[in-house]
């Protein structure tokens, strides 16, 4: 479904990937986890092409992504992305940010993107909330409608960009339990995360990243529990006992 | 005394008053049209476009409104354009007010929250769609008040299409003066009748001001 393959992005002298190849196969919870600046969130920016890759090929569903080529906003609407500031649309209401896709770019009629729209955030319970401007709604309902807004482009794959990390911890499990319920269902998804809980149980793998390669990966409760790499020992020692 | 050359004066300054409206839309209407161009190639990311709108923007404000209006109404005709002084003056006070307009339109694009493009873009929206259905409007929000403010600006400074020839109130003003000699009676009209006009723009901006503050 999505797949890297000597994947190199740097930002001025600082080389952010340093040859990144990995695949997400569909249906498969992929996590990312790793100390920040390792270029977790770049992957998920060259995937998206919110950023261009130097070097390497990037391809969804067999498409090259490719920044400065018309396919692009294809590809775009066939993988979405879930940010962690949510990035709603404060002037339109939670219903109007999750159909602003479909009826714009997708050309869906509207009534038919209202109905679907309104299921969607019945999905993510937040019926009652449509009319809501995203500035009147919890951080934790807004990354929900972001996951609707996501949802209704009906994606092949939805990246998350660290989706709880700008939420209050009690915010944080109605989000997850939202992802869990995709995951169950089927999406295919790569997510950037610091909640390792989440990443024990939801993914099937995850991939260790530092200093932009992955260092290691594998099978999520095997890696977790179990990590070979030294610098993955270290890593998951200082997550799990802060203190 | 006053009230008897008011009444007299009156109907004459109100023709100057009909042209200074017109003069002030049209230049209002153009610059904003404009404005917005060149605000939009500034922010297309499309490096000739970026330089053409940048070179254009400065020029135009660098050179005086005064001498821009004598060039449109005083060179073209040697080029073969012949304006009349209305369409010169409406042409010119707009295309000088088109750069000022774009720095404002411009700044209110850039104050928008990069993620909100992102936002956009990755729900596969395109530049335009991207413009129309998510950054213009927010950035009206932004763009709004200074605007208001450049609407009172343009009123004022429709009185220097007099300098080529259209006779709105200013000059009707100074024509009156003139032939008369009864300046203070004269200037305190035409000061007034500037104000009536201004008033309602003060106040318009004040309630914009008050709106965007409160978010």
């Amino acid at each position: 479904m999505i797949e890297l393959v000597d994947v190199h992005k740097r930002f001025g002298s600082n080389e952010v990937l340093r040859g990144i190849s990995a695949r997400v196969d569909k249906g498969e919870v992929v996590c990312v986890i790793g100390p920040s600046g390792s270029g977790k969130s770049t992957i998920l920016r060259c995937i998206n092409a919110l950023e261009t890759h130097d070097a390497g090929e990037i391809r969804v569903d067999g498409q090259r992504v490719d920044r400065g080529h018309d396919s692009i906003h294809a590809i775009r609407t066939q993988v979405s992305m879930v940010f962690q500031r949510f990035n709603l649309f404060p002037h339109r209401s939670a219903l109007d940010n999750v159909i602003e896709g479909p009826v714009y770019v997708k050309r869906e009629p509207r009534a038919q993107a209202l109905e679907r729209g309104r299921a969607l955030l019945e999905r993510v319970g937040l019926a009652d909330k449509a009319d809501a401007r995203p500035a009147q709604l919890s951080g934790g309902q807004m990354q929900r409608v972001a996951i609707a807004r996501a949802l209704a482009m009906q994606p092949k794959a939805i990246l998350f960009d660290e989706p709880t990390s700008a939420l209050d911890p009690e915010l944080v499990g109605e989000v997850l339990a939202v992802m869990r319920s995709l995951a169950e269902e089927g999406m295919t998804m790569l997510v950037v995360t610091h909640e390792m809980g989440f990443a024990r149980e939801v993914a099937d793998r995850v991939l260790f990243l530092d200093g932009g390669v992955i260092v290691e990966q594998g099978a999520a409760r095997e890696l977790l529990t179990n990590p070979q790499h030294a610098r993955t020992q270290d890593f998951l020692r200082r997550v799990l006992r802060p203190i | 005394m006053f009230w008897k050359d008011a009444a007299a004066f009156l109907p004459i300054l109100l023709e100057g008053l009909r042209l200074t409206v017109i003069v002030t839309l049209g230049s209002l209407v153009l610059s904003t049209l404009l404005g917005m161009v060149w605000a939009l190639m500034r922010v297309s990311g499309v490096r000739a476009l970026v330089w053409f709108a940048t070179g254009l923007v400065n020029a135009i404000r660098g050179v005086p409104i005064i001498v821009q209006l004598f060039w449109i109404y005083f060179v073209l005709p040697e080029f073969g354009i012949t304006l009349t002084a209305l369409q010169a003056g409406i042409i010119g006070l707009g295309l000088a007010y088109s750069a000022y307009q774009s720095e404002n339109f411009r700044a209110g694009i850039e104050a928008i929250d990069h993620g909100q493009i992102e936002a956009a873009q990755s729900i596969g929206m395109g530049w335009v769609l991207t413009m129309r259905r998510v950054i213009l409007p927010q950035a009206v929000k932004i763009i709004l008040p200074p605007y208001g403010n450049t609407m009172i600006m343009m009123l004022k400074d429709s009185s220097q299409a007099s300098t080529i020839t259209v006779a709105e109130l200013a000059l009707k003003g100074q024509m009156i003066a003139s032939s008369t000699f009864k300046n203070s009676t004269v200037f305190t009209l035409v000061a007034l009748l500037y104000l009536v006009m201004s008033v309602p723009l003060i106040l318009l901006v004040g309630w914009l001001e008050r709106r965007a503050g409160r978010k």
